[in-house]
């Protein structure tokens, strides 16, 4: 692969735009396809699916490679509580790019979150620093407060989040669903919300529920690898 | 933690603006069951030091000494694994599946 083209590649990555190399197996001729540009390549349906499924592949009976990139999964977690930190460390290890987010200062210090970026401000303010929130984010709040949850919630179904979730019992949930409806959100997009949050294991303690929550999040990612699997 | 592919083609970048030799392996095909998805990726330097995995480390070693001549020559290989020939030395995949690695230079 030309050089040039590699730093191309990663300066999309870096700016968390999906991109597809193109290789001629026989030749090693390469291209690199913007998501923008995906609909006028010579071979726009290919690419399309591979930036939609996000999967490398050959196509063109086997004479050409697709290297999709997809952006680095994020996780911003709404709520610097306790079970956030256990979650910030775990999600790491999963090579996820983590940011924590709460107004309240006495919970958002770097001091309980030594390895994660913290943003002690509201959802509305802290999510366009970070650039939006896009398909490619899981969201989980995690506050047990409406006032600092909801916002994000709503957020996260507006940027079609590919994980959104929201702690507290069937009760709590059965009143953010009112909120929501009163909002303006159809049942089909309420329905994305994940709540009770996390696989049902069982988990008790912090650190159990951000393993429910982070093994619920990979098995959101891996959904359309499952399927064709 | 470098474990995304992405973060591979990184570390391939800089490996190369550093003015190390630099090959990138990358798995085109799978049939079977086969230990790595499509898309992982290896990365060899000239020194045969590496980073990431096409194989659960069953052909790693054949695809490090064929990087040599690809950084050397600049032309792009295609490899294919199968399950182990118990009676050959060379490389093969215990699990029993079979893949196709494509080895490119980065120049």
């Amino acid at each position: 692969m030309d050089l040039a083209l590699l730093s191309e590649l990663n300066r999309e990555r870096a700016a968390r735009r999906a991109a597809v190399v193109v290789t001629d197996l026989a030749t090693g001729a390469a291209r690199l396809v913007r998501a923008e540009a995906a609909e006028a390549d010579p071979l726009a349906p290919d690419v399309l699916e591979a930036l939609r499924t996000g999967r490398s592949g050959l196509v063109a009976d086997g004479t050409v490679f697709l290297t999709v990139q997809v952006p680095p999964v994020r996780l911003v977690a709404i709520g610097a509580v306790h079970i956030s930190q256990a979650l910030a460390p775990l999600a790491r290890g999963l090579d996820l790019d983590v940011t924590v987010v709460d107004p309240r200062t006495a919970f958002a210090s770097p001091e309980r979150f030594p390895d994660v970026p913290v943003l002690a401000e509201w959802p509305d303010e802290a999510l366009p620093k970070l650039g939006g929130l896009d398909r490619y984010t899981a969201v989980a709040c995690l506050t047990h407060d409406p006032k600092i949850d909801d916002p994000a919630l709503a957020a996260a179904l507006r940027a079609e989040c590919f994980y959104v979730g929201a702690l507290g019992s069937r009760r709590t949930h059965a009143k953010r669903v009112e909120r929501l409806t009163v909002a303006g959100f159809g049942p089909d997009e309420i329905a994305r919300i994940r709540a009770p949050i996390g696989l049902d294991i069982g988990a008790i303690s912090p650190a159990e529920i951000a393993i429910a929550v982070l093994a619920e999040i990979v098995s959101a990612l891996r959904q359309d690898r499952r399927r064709a699997g | 933690m470098l474990s995304t592919e992405s973060d591979l083609l990184r570390e391939a970048e800089a490996w190369a603006r550093a003015g190390r030799g630099v090959a990138l392996a990358t798995v085109v095909e799978t049939w079977g069951s086969a230990p790595r998805p499509v898309g992982s990726h290896l990365v060899i330097d000239g020194e045969g030091r590496f980073l990431g995995s096409v194989s659960g480390g069953c052909v790693e070693g054949d695809v490090l000494t064929e990087a040599q001549d690809v950084i050397a020559d600049g032309r792009p290989r295609m490899m294919e694994f199968g399950v182990a020939d118990e009676t050959a030395w060379r490389a093969g995949l215990s699990c029993g599946g079979r893949i196709r690695v494509y080895l490119e230079k980065v120049a």
